[in-house]
């Protein structure tokens, strides 16, 4: 049966099934149970944003909290996950990642290569993305890109409770390495969400709104944006059909070319940084393999190439803005053949 | 006013709220007789048309092409030639469209739905419908990985003339993702348990493709339970069943799988909306339902036949008995309806044109009439 909950509850329920149904399941971060190491006090806090609240009274030491050393936990949620467990490492900010940066990218990514399949490598790292938290250049960035370079990792980054919970539960019975991230603005959103436990693919787009004049393929909090853009393109007669990418790697590149096969033209939409981005990948992507079904020019959305400003107004102008995008699709729409 | 009837946009299951007019399909001026086709409106999760409620001639279109309309709001006016056009302007101006009265907040849907443990299990049905006529409850029981809103289009208009119900099968829809059994027995059991739980001693039953096989299975082992049957391109009359169908129904976990699977069920194609995929593939994806499909297939239809037929058999029982197909039927051919004449006396059976698998959904209008007139 399906109720509303907020994306922050869907990543908790989805912790709390699988750790329910699957003992390999570990979960370890900073300050994920509380901290204090006294009981009563342990569960105080549940992560910083209380994501993980709750589950430290049910599973008692399965929930770990560690030093304020990323390279150190890190390290140790890749070898455990070589070893038969599965765990859920929290990395707070994604922006830390940069310290743990060999664990992850030449290790936990390279050992089912270079061990001829013998290693697996089942570990989360769940990690805060996007800006628009007031929280500085060192903890609004979105990484995503760095990771979609590497292969043997996998990437993904929803945009509403449901996808979270699915994609989540997914990505720890997978057998690879996946990088989710959770964008903080959309932690409070709400959306319709099963009781039961259930999976979706990594690798399956999801188209979020028809449309016949132009194709928008963005993801994270860019897709409520580039929805915010398609009402106010539909009041003037122009009909967007918006692609979610939900995983970044694996990429649903027949979804995107099936939707740009169908309107002919394209909009990518990415937070983050303009230069090597989803939005030019995607750009390049159809550019190659579906460049006769192009009727316009393709246009991108994205941040400046700058830092995240501290300065909440420039901060505010930094972000890509639901106005960018619907000027980018008349653009677009007003560009090239009929 | 006397003498007029609204058009109005109808509610095709608890969560629609708006529909989009498609196209009109009769003219100002024309005489419209009950149960005819007057226009095409298309919500986010399937299309069909809106269905005269009185005889009347079409004297005023408001909806135009295009046009998004709540549920209940004025579309058109019918009347007879004694009410003057100034009467229907005044008629026009003074429609209110009444509020939805499932719409007050967003969990109205789920209030509308009715919940009981049986055996473990819990299943989640819908109960209304006209109780004043003092008719016996209509009992709706759907197909092999369906849940009770196939009956999207029927329960409401059924509903109308004879109180209704819809419940979700065992492991399919919103009920418990644990099977009942995987023989018709089984599940005939279990529906009369849920009749038991219910206090619903006897009732009329409508069952579609593998609910139908089932419908008649407990008119076969509770005959005394069954009004009457109305069979809609149901399991149970031959052996042959679309295998391929059911592997890949079972199989698909992506919309890109799922949509030429579901497609086999219409005759128009272009009714499987994203929507109603979306919808199937989240009842799909929860954990336990590919197991269980997978079990419950193996057991009603093993090595790609159907095991059992139980409506042959139903020959002694005297039990009324219809048989709808839609000719165009891709899942079990329309020439089983056939079998049901050669040895059921009294057995009706009606083809309908321009339809496949799902009929009661595709040609709702004729469907829906011939349940009223079985359960009468």
């Amino acid at each position: 049966m399906a109720r509303k909950i907020s994306i922050k509850q869907a990543v908790n329920e989805a912790l709390d099934q699988e750790m329910a149904r699957d003992p390999a399941v570990i979960c370890m971060g900073e300050d994920i149970v509380g901290g204090t190491g006294a009981d009563g006090e342990k569960d105080a806090w549940g992560g910083v944003l209380g994501v993980t609240k709750g589950l430290y009274a049910k599973y008692g030491d399965r929930l770990m909290d560690t030093p304020l050393s990323e390279s150190a936990y890190i390290g140790a949620a890749i070898g455990a996950a070589a070893c038969g467990m599965r765990p859920v490492a929290e990395l707070m900010f994604i922006d830390f990642m940069g310290v743990c940066f060999d664990q992850i990218y030449n290790q936990a990514a390279k050992f089912r290569y270079m061990f001829g399949g013998k290693a697996e490598t089942p570990v989360v790292i769940r990690a805060m993305v996007g800006a628009g938290f007031r929280a500085a250049a060192q903890h609004s960035q979105m990484l995503t890109p760095l990771f979609t370079h590497i292969p043997g990792l996998k990437v993904v980054c929803p945009s509403t409770p449901y996808d979270t919970k699915g994609l989540l539960i997914q990505s720890i019975r997978d057998n690879d390495p996946v990088i989710f991230c959770e964008h903080k603005a959309l932690y409070g959103i709400e959306g319709e969400v099963p009781e039961a436990s259930y999976t979706i693919p990594l690798g399956e787009a999801n188209v979020v709104r028809e449309g016949k004049h132009c194709s928008i393929v963005t993801y994270g909090l860019m897709v409520h944006r580039s929805l915010e853009a398609a009402a106010t393109l539909a009041k003037e007669g122009i009909e967007v059909e918006i692609v979610d990418l939900r995983s970044l790697s694996p990429l649903d590149m027949d979804t995107v070319l099936d939707s740009v096969t169908k309107t002919g033209r394209l909009v990518c939409v990415d937070e983050a940084s303009p230069r090597c981005n989803i939005a030019t990948d995607i750009s390049a992507q159809v550019a190659m393999q579906a460049f006769s079904a192009l009727k316009a020019q393709i246009e991108m959305v994205t941040p400046p190439h700058t830092p995240v400003p501290f300065s909440p107004t420039l901060e505010d102008l930094y972000i890509p803005s639901a106005a960018q995008i619907a000027a980018a699709v008349r653009k677009t729409v007003k560009g090239g053949k009929s | 006013m006397s003498g007029i009837t609204p058009i109005i946009m109808p509610k095709w299951g608890l969560s629609m709220k708006q529909g989009t007019v498609v196209s009109w399909l009769v003219d100002v001026g024309a005489s419209i007789s009950v149960g005819k086709p007057i226009m095409e409106v298309e919500t986010d999760k399937i299309a069909s048309d809106v269905e005269a409620p009185d005889p009347g001639v079409l004297r005023r279109k408001i909806a135009n092409p295009g046009d998004v309309f709540p549920v209940k709001a004025l579309l058109g006016v019918m009347a007879g030639e004694e009410v003057t056009e100034a009467q229907i302007d005044a008629y026009v101006a003074s429609f209110v469209t009444p509020v939805d009265a499932d719409d007050d907040e967003d969990g109205a849907a789920e209030q509308a739905w009715q919940w009981i443990e049986i055996d473990g299990i819990r299943v989640r049905y819908a109960r209304r419908g006209n109780a004043e006529g003092g008719k016996l409850p209509v009992l709706f029981i759907h197909g092999f990985g369906g849940d009770l809103d196939n009956w999207l289009f029927n329960i409401d208009a059924v509903g109308a003339q004879n109180p209704v119900i819809a419940l979700d099968l065992p492991a399919h829809g919103q009920s418990s993702l644990t099977l009942a059994g995987t023989t018709l027995k089984d599940l005939a059991r279990f529906i009369a348990k849920f009749l038991d739980a219910i206090e619903v001693p006897r009732a009329h039953l409508v069952g579609h493709s593998m609910g139908g096989a089932i419908a008649a299975q407990l008119a076969l082992d509770a005959p005394a339970r069954v009004a009457s049957l109305s069979l809609i391109g149901s399991a149970g009359l031959g052996r042959e069943i679309n295998a391929e169908y059911l592997a890949g129904y079972v199989a698909a976990n992506s919309r890109r799988e799922l949509k030429p699977v579901v497609e086999q069920l219409f005759a128009d194609a272009s009714l499987v909306s994203r929507q109603l995929l979306d919808d199937l593939l989240k009842y799909k994806r929860l954990d336990g339902v590919s197991a269980a499909l997978t079990e419950l297939a193996a057991g009603l239809f093993p090595g790609g036949q159907q095991g059992e037929l139980p409506v042959p058999a139903l020959a002694a029982g005297g039990i009324p008995l219809q048989v709808i197909w839609g000719e165009e039927d891709r899942i079990i051919p329309a020439g089983h309806a056939a079998l049901a004449l050669k040895g059921i006396k009294g057995a009706k059976v009606t083809v309908l044109a321009g339809a496949g698998h799902m009929v009661q959904m595709e040609k709702a209008g004729e469907v829906n009439a011939l349940i009223k007139a079985q359960v009468a």
